[in-house]
């Protein structure tokens, strides 16, 4: 598989981001293929988070961040102050560490974001749809009015994943959904992953290499750039490939030295 | 290496490392445990103090000759009558006869008004300066503003209220004169702050993820809140209307300031009537001097408080079924009042 091929969805150019006076990310370049999984690795703080915040501009909500250069999503220009941030959010849909579920029931918790932005259709096949996607709907059938955050932190976090489904984004992304998860779980999310490539196009953060190795085509990895910013700890892209080459054969002596364990 | 030894107080070997010093530790940890109980009873003493004060007032009135033997029943009877006649009767020149029907009226009435004029407005501003407001300077100066009007003296709200509404600040046009409107707006006034620092707290404690959640599925900062937010802090408004509430319950200084009669014949018929309130009413028969009187004054510190408890049971009952509902299992604000 190689990078050219493949139709770009989401593109940055030389997008910094900053808090307050600190520098967090520098001169990101990075081009997100449709209908793939691209993995962002890195030790922590090297602002894998970040940089996944501003694809739906989540960063707007922390005090302090400044963004600078430009991030496409097909042709439109993301960081443009007269987007329609609400729009946007809903074209790229989110799932967070923790599993968050709100305090509604199951089928609300689907039907919520479907509602909200003005789906026409018929509610109760949404859910069942979106909650099949998810790989949750057997297990969650037969209670639909109870209480979303009282399933098992698994089936919460299938169950936002759901809730992001029932909107249809382009782009899901996701913020080391399995680090809360034990390994069973961790695998059915893993699969789900899977399945959900063909329709989704999807950008996940994660500490666990395997994870990354497992389920990804491309894996960027981002470090702290301590030669250009001695003694300050600005993330900037190691290298960005194709997954099996990443880990195979990585270019870069960082991203070796990284997921060989050696730094980080 | 020494030999650890043998801790007598505790059992345990002692630590080389570690004076545990437990006795010291325990003997603190019970002085303080019993400096805290104290505390509670000396509150609790005063309170019941105040109580049995003003029942014994009740059941034995000043007129009354202890030498006049009368049966447990009778005289249950005699207190019934004595509270139907409160409830049923208004003013006048006897003290056997007075009641405080208009009062009553007045006071419900008035709160009839605060709650719909406070309420949303006190949880409109906590939304705003909560979930709206991003500017951290013009935040803080509102905020320090609000926290100082929570301490602000009633009597202060009452002259203000006086000079706005009673008086339109001089123009007549805006004048609302002594009527119940202006007693509900200056008590309303007093009570914004309570409201607005409880939903305040209330909305603080909802997580950051469920915001997160809602916004990152394409809300709007209101479709989050109307959604979310304000049936998760429901039990925190809750909370402080009741504090809010009962506060604007008990208030006679600002309402002597903007008109409030200190006997009325009927009870008022609408916003712009003449009004009067129970404690007002309480507060001029307690300072009549024929001892009949403070019976009646006793009385009405008893129907006060019942109408207090009524309110704060069914406001705790309301929020107790709506928390069951609702919140998050995380953010549940502690279970006081």
């Amino acid at each position: 598989m190689s990078l050219t091929d493949l139709t770009q969805i989401l593109r940055t150019d030389s997008l910094s981001v900053s808090y307050f006076d600190q520098l967090a990310l520098h001169n990101i370049n990075i081009s997100i293929p449709q209908n793939c999984i691209t993995a962002l690795i890195g030790p922590s703080g090297c602002g894998k988070s970040t940089l996944l915040r501003c694809f739906n501009r989540m960063n707007d909500l922390v005090p302090g961040v400044r963004v600078s250069g430009q991030i496409f999503l097909n042709e439109t220009d993301v960081l443009d102050p007269r987007i329609d941030v609400v729009q946007l959010r809903r074209r790229v849909g989110m799932v967070f560490q923790k599993p968050n579920p709100f305090p509604k029931s199951i089928f609300q918790n689907v039907a919520w974001g479907a509602r909200i932005n003005g789906y026409q259709g018929d509610m109760a096949e949404l859910v069942e749809r979106c909650l099949r996607q998810a790989a949750l709907w057997d297990e969650v059938k037969d209670k639909l009015s109870r209480p979303g955050d009282q399933l098992s932190g698994g089936q919460q976090q299938r169950l936002c994943i759901a809730r992001t489904l029932a909107v249809e984004p382009e782009i899901i992304l996701m913020d080391e959904p399995c680090s809360a998860l034990d390994p069973i779980a961790t695998g059915a999310v893993e699969e789900l992953m899977e399945q959900l490539k063909t329709n989704y196009t999807i950008v996940i953060v994660t500490h666990n290499m395997q994870q990354a190795k497992r389920v990804s085509d491309l894996t960027a990895c981002l470090m702290h750039d301590t030669q250009s910013f001695p003694g300050r700890r600005v993330g900037v892209i190691a290298e960005f490939s194709t997954t099996d080459k990443l880990f195979t054969n990585p270019s870069d002596p960082r991203t070796e030295a990284y997921i060989t364990g050696r730094i980080g | 290496m020494n030999n650890p030894g043998f801790d007598m107080a505790t059992g345990f070997e002692k630590s080389p490392v570690y004076s545990l010093r437990r006795r010291k530790r325990e003997r603190r940890n019970r002085i303080f445990r019993i400096v805290c109980l104290g505390s509670t009873m000396l509150g609790v003493f005063f309170l019941l103090t105040v109580m049995v004060a003003v029942l014994f007032r009740v059941i034995f009135p000043a007129n009354d000759t202890r030498e006049t033997m009368v049966s447990a029943s009778q005289r249950l009877q005699q207190l019934a009558d004595f509270f139907g006649r409160l409830l049923n009767n208004g003013p006048g020149i006897d003290p056997t006869e007075v009641g405080y029907k208009v009062g009553l009226a007045g006071t419900l009435w008035l709160l009839f008004f605060v709650v719909l004029l406070a309420v949303p407005v006190a949880v409109g501003a906590a939304v705003f300066l909560e979930e709206y407001c991003n500017d951290g300077k013009i935040r803080s100066i509102i905020q320090t503003n609000i926290s100082n009007l929570a301490g602000v003296p009633s009597i202060v709200y009452g002259l203000l209220g006086l000079a706005i509404f009673q008086r339109g600040f001089g123009y007549s046009r805006l004048a609302l004169g002594p009527c119940l409107l202006a007693g509900a707006l200056t008590l309303s006034l007093l009570i914004l702050p309570v409201i607005l620092i409880a939903t305040q707290e209330a909305l603080r404690a909802i997580p950051k993820s469920m915001r997160y959640a809602a916004l990152a599925l394409g809300a709007t900062r209101w479709q989050l809140i109307r959604d979310h937010l304000l049936p998760a802090a429901m039990p925190g408004i809750l909370t402080g209307s009741i504090l809010g509430i009962s506060r604007a319950i008990g208030e006679t200084a600002p309402l002597l300031m903007v008109g409030a009669a200190a006997s009325l014949l009927k009870p008022p018929r609408g916003p712009f009537s003449r009004y009067t309130a129970l404690p007002v009413e309480i507060y001029f028969n307690a300072k009549e001097p024929d001892p009949a009187y403070s019976t009646v004054a006793a009385g009405g510190i008893l129907i006060l408080l019942a109408l207090l408890l009524c309110l704060n049971f069914s406001a705790i009952t309301i929020r107790n079924r709506h928390r069951a509902k609702h919140s998050p299992k995380q953010a549940r604000p502690a279970n006081n009042i």
